[in-house]
């Protein structure tokens, strides 16, 4: 069973993302991502200012067993991307949702219209990908 | 049998003042170095006597896990074994000795195999020409995709730069796409291993430049619907590349060109039994429709008749001024196209459907035979082609049993493992490619180690998390290995 936090939303890419005081969004990949790709050891992040769109690739996640991309739940502008993430890729696989977070963005749009789940709706899906 | 002794590496071994006569240089030749450029140390090479070195690589070559020595379904590689007729052949003198820069007049013996090697490549996919020139699978998919650019260059068509690659691709087509500048667009398969056609038409466009499928699929299934979609992808004004990475499953039996492709490339070090794995050489020969034939890469072998005689000769960029150009310094690997020459000599017209046959009907009987002893199919609804997939995500649930641990037990077995972990869509995935040269036997011993696997594993509540227990070297830390790369020996 995968670990989920309950303040968290979750896309059908595996990402969560935490709605921050000042307007902005940080955003991961699940628990159930880190454990299906495995130990990482290579991560490329975007730059600050980069404007993203979303459901376009924002990020690289390589492990031993694949190089997979991470989708922008949003669209918007990059505002801080975590550089320890350079030296220590494993902080996702240990921590995916506090020391593992990829970047905080900006959305330029409204975020009630984007395409995201509550934690109950995240575990229905794994739970139907599990059957 | 694998020789089990942990081998030192011969810098380990190397103790001041040994030589080794039969392996030592000659006495130093005087070579017109400039002096600033000749180093003042001595390198750093071992120093060990002739018997150490002579078992060092004895040994060393006992540790080989290969086709001659062990099945090896590694699926998508196709792992045949390669006849020796056709080592021997390659290896004639005037074939080995033959220098690429020496006169055409001098090696028409050569050119002639090759030229119908292109003929005979040309009949057996059904393309109107081939260029033999790309020296590996990935080299071959550059050409093709380079010159679906060309075509659409050449015709004023300059917004036309994605690709469409399907979800189940090989990881190189969306490189190669890059490559060539496009843009690579992704498109989902449906339950059953086929291209979601809903998803395809919506993808397709005035900047579609073509789309690159694998047919077989990298699922171990044949893309049924593959002349709508080739229909769909020419309406919109784009190109069809076929990987020709599984072609062994569809050998002489169904034509790329008759499915509607405009550029292929074939691993002729696959599908036509030339030695591979560790790295090639290989060779990635490239075959096209009447769209793309003006920009093939150079050189081709022509053939023209003069004073009552067939002469062949290179065709270059006088002939071929909208060519791609030149991919490597001469015209691939000509050792490789031998080897492939020959086989397909051998093996005929009739014997290439006999290899489609025999590569579906192992990995049928291999399937069914699993099936039953308890795996799980990832596509239980479909025959397979020359591979299939079976998916350890239940066994990994309940017993802990990975699709790694699975691949590690079998090299215990003195089985190669299949390939893992790919297609990325399937989880805990192996991907058996059997091959046609395997015997029925050959076949049942493997499902032997198959099933007590899963039995020890399900029953005796064995953990294969510490196996493979009789080689060599046991598991590896491959994540150590990713992160700290470094693997200069440094004398202690």
């Amino acid at each position: 069973m995968s670990e989920m936090p309950g303040d968290l939303e979750y896309t059908k890419e595996h990402e969560w993302l935490r709605r921050e005081d000042d307007g902005s969004v940080t955003v991961g990949i699940t628990d159930h991502a880190q454990a299906q790709l495995g130990d990482l050891v290579y991560v490329e992040l975007p730059e600050i200012d980069q404007e993203l769109e979303a459901e376009g690739e924002m990020a690289v996640v390589e492990s031993v067993k694949a190089a997979s991309d991470v989708y922008a739940p949003v669209s918007g502008v990059v505002v801080a991307v975590n550089h320890d993430l350079t030296d220590d890729p494993e902080s996702i696989n240990t921590d995916p949702y506090g020391d593992g977070w990829i970047v905080r963005i900006q959305p330029s749009d409204d975020l009630d219209s984007a395409d995201l789940m509550s934690p109950d709706e995240y575990q229905a899906m794994l739970d139907e990908l599990d059957a | 049998m694998i020789n089990k002794i942990a081998e030192k590496l011969i810098f380990e071994k190397s103790r001041s003042g040994r030589r080794a006569f039969a392996q030592a240089p000659m006495a130093s030749a005087e070579v017109g170095i400039p002096a600033m450029y000749l180093r003042k140390d001595r390198p750093n090479l071992p120093e060990a006597s002739e018997l150490q070195t002579v078992r060092h690589f004895t040994r060393l070559s006992q540790k080989n896990f290969s086709i001659d020595t062990q099945f090896y379904p590694l699926g998508s590689c196709t792992m045949k074994y390669n006849p020796r007729a056709c080592n021997a052949l390659a290896l004639l003198p005037g074939f080995a000795g033959r220098h690429p820069l020496g006169p055409e007049s001098h090696g028409q013996g050569f050119l002639r195999c090759m030229y119908e090697l292109q003929e005979m490549l040309k009949g057996v996919t059904g393309m109107k020409g081939v260029s033999l020139t790309p020296m590996a699978g990935a080299q071959g998919e550059l050409a093709g995709v380079a010159m679906i650019r060309a075509y659409h260059e050449a015709r004023g068509d300059h917004q036309r730069k994605e690709i469409l690659v399907p979800d189940a691709a090989h990881g190189t087509n969306p490189a190669t796409a890059t490559m060539c500048g496009c843009v690579v667009r992704e498109i989902p398969t449906d339950k059953d291993g086929d291209v979601d056609i809903d998803a395809l038409k919506a993808a397709l466009g005035p900047k579609t430049a073509g789309i690159m499928l694998t047919n077989p699929s990298t699922l171990g299934v044949f893309e049924r619907r593959i002349a709508e979609v080739a229909t769909l992808v020419h309406e919109a004004g784009g190109l069809l590349y076929y990987d020709g990475a599984n072609l062994n499953a569809i050998l002489g039996k169904v034509r790329p060109g008759d499915m509607g492709f405009d550029v292929i490339h074939m691993n002729l070090h696959k599908t036509f039994s030339t030695p591979h794995g560790g790295g090639g050489p290989g060779s990635g020969a490239v075959g096209v429709g009447n769209r793309l034939l003006p920009f093939l890469p150079i050189p081709l072998v022509g053939a023209a008749e003069k004073d009552g005689k067939t002469v062949f000769r290179w065709l270059a960029e006088n002939e071929l001024p909208q060519s791609i150009g030149r991919l490597s310094g001469f015209m691939g690997n000509a050792g490789v196209l031998l080897r492939a020459y020959v086989y397909m000599r051998m093996v005929g017209r009739d014997g290439m459907e006999r290899i489609a046959e025999y590569a579906t009907l192992n990995a049928n009987y291999l399937m069914v035979r699993l099936a039953d002893a308890g795996f799980e199919l990832a596509f239980p609804g479909r025959r397979a082609s020359h591979e299939f997939i079976i998916t350890m995500r239940k066994e990994a649930r309940t017993y802990d049993l990975t699709a790694m641990d699975v691949a590690k037990a079998l090299l215990d077995w003195n089985y190669h493992a299949p390939t893992t972990y790919f297609p990325l869509l399937v989880p805990e995935c192996l991907l058996i490619e059997p091959t046609e040269t395997e015997s029925k036997e050959t076949l049942d011993g493997f499902v032997d180690a198959m099933i007590a696997i899963l039995t020890d594993a399900r029953e005796n509540g064995v953990s294969f998390k510490e196996a493979p227990y009789n080689m060599p070297v046991r598991r590896l830390d491959d994540v150590k290995a990713a992160r700290q790369l470094d693997i200069r020996f440094e004398p202690g």
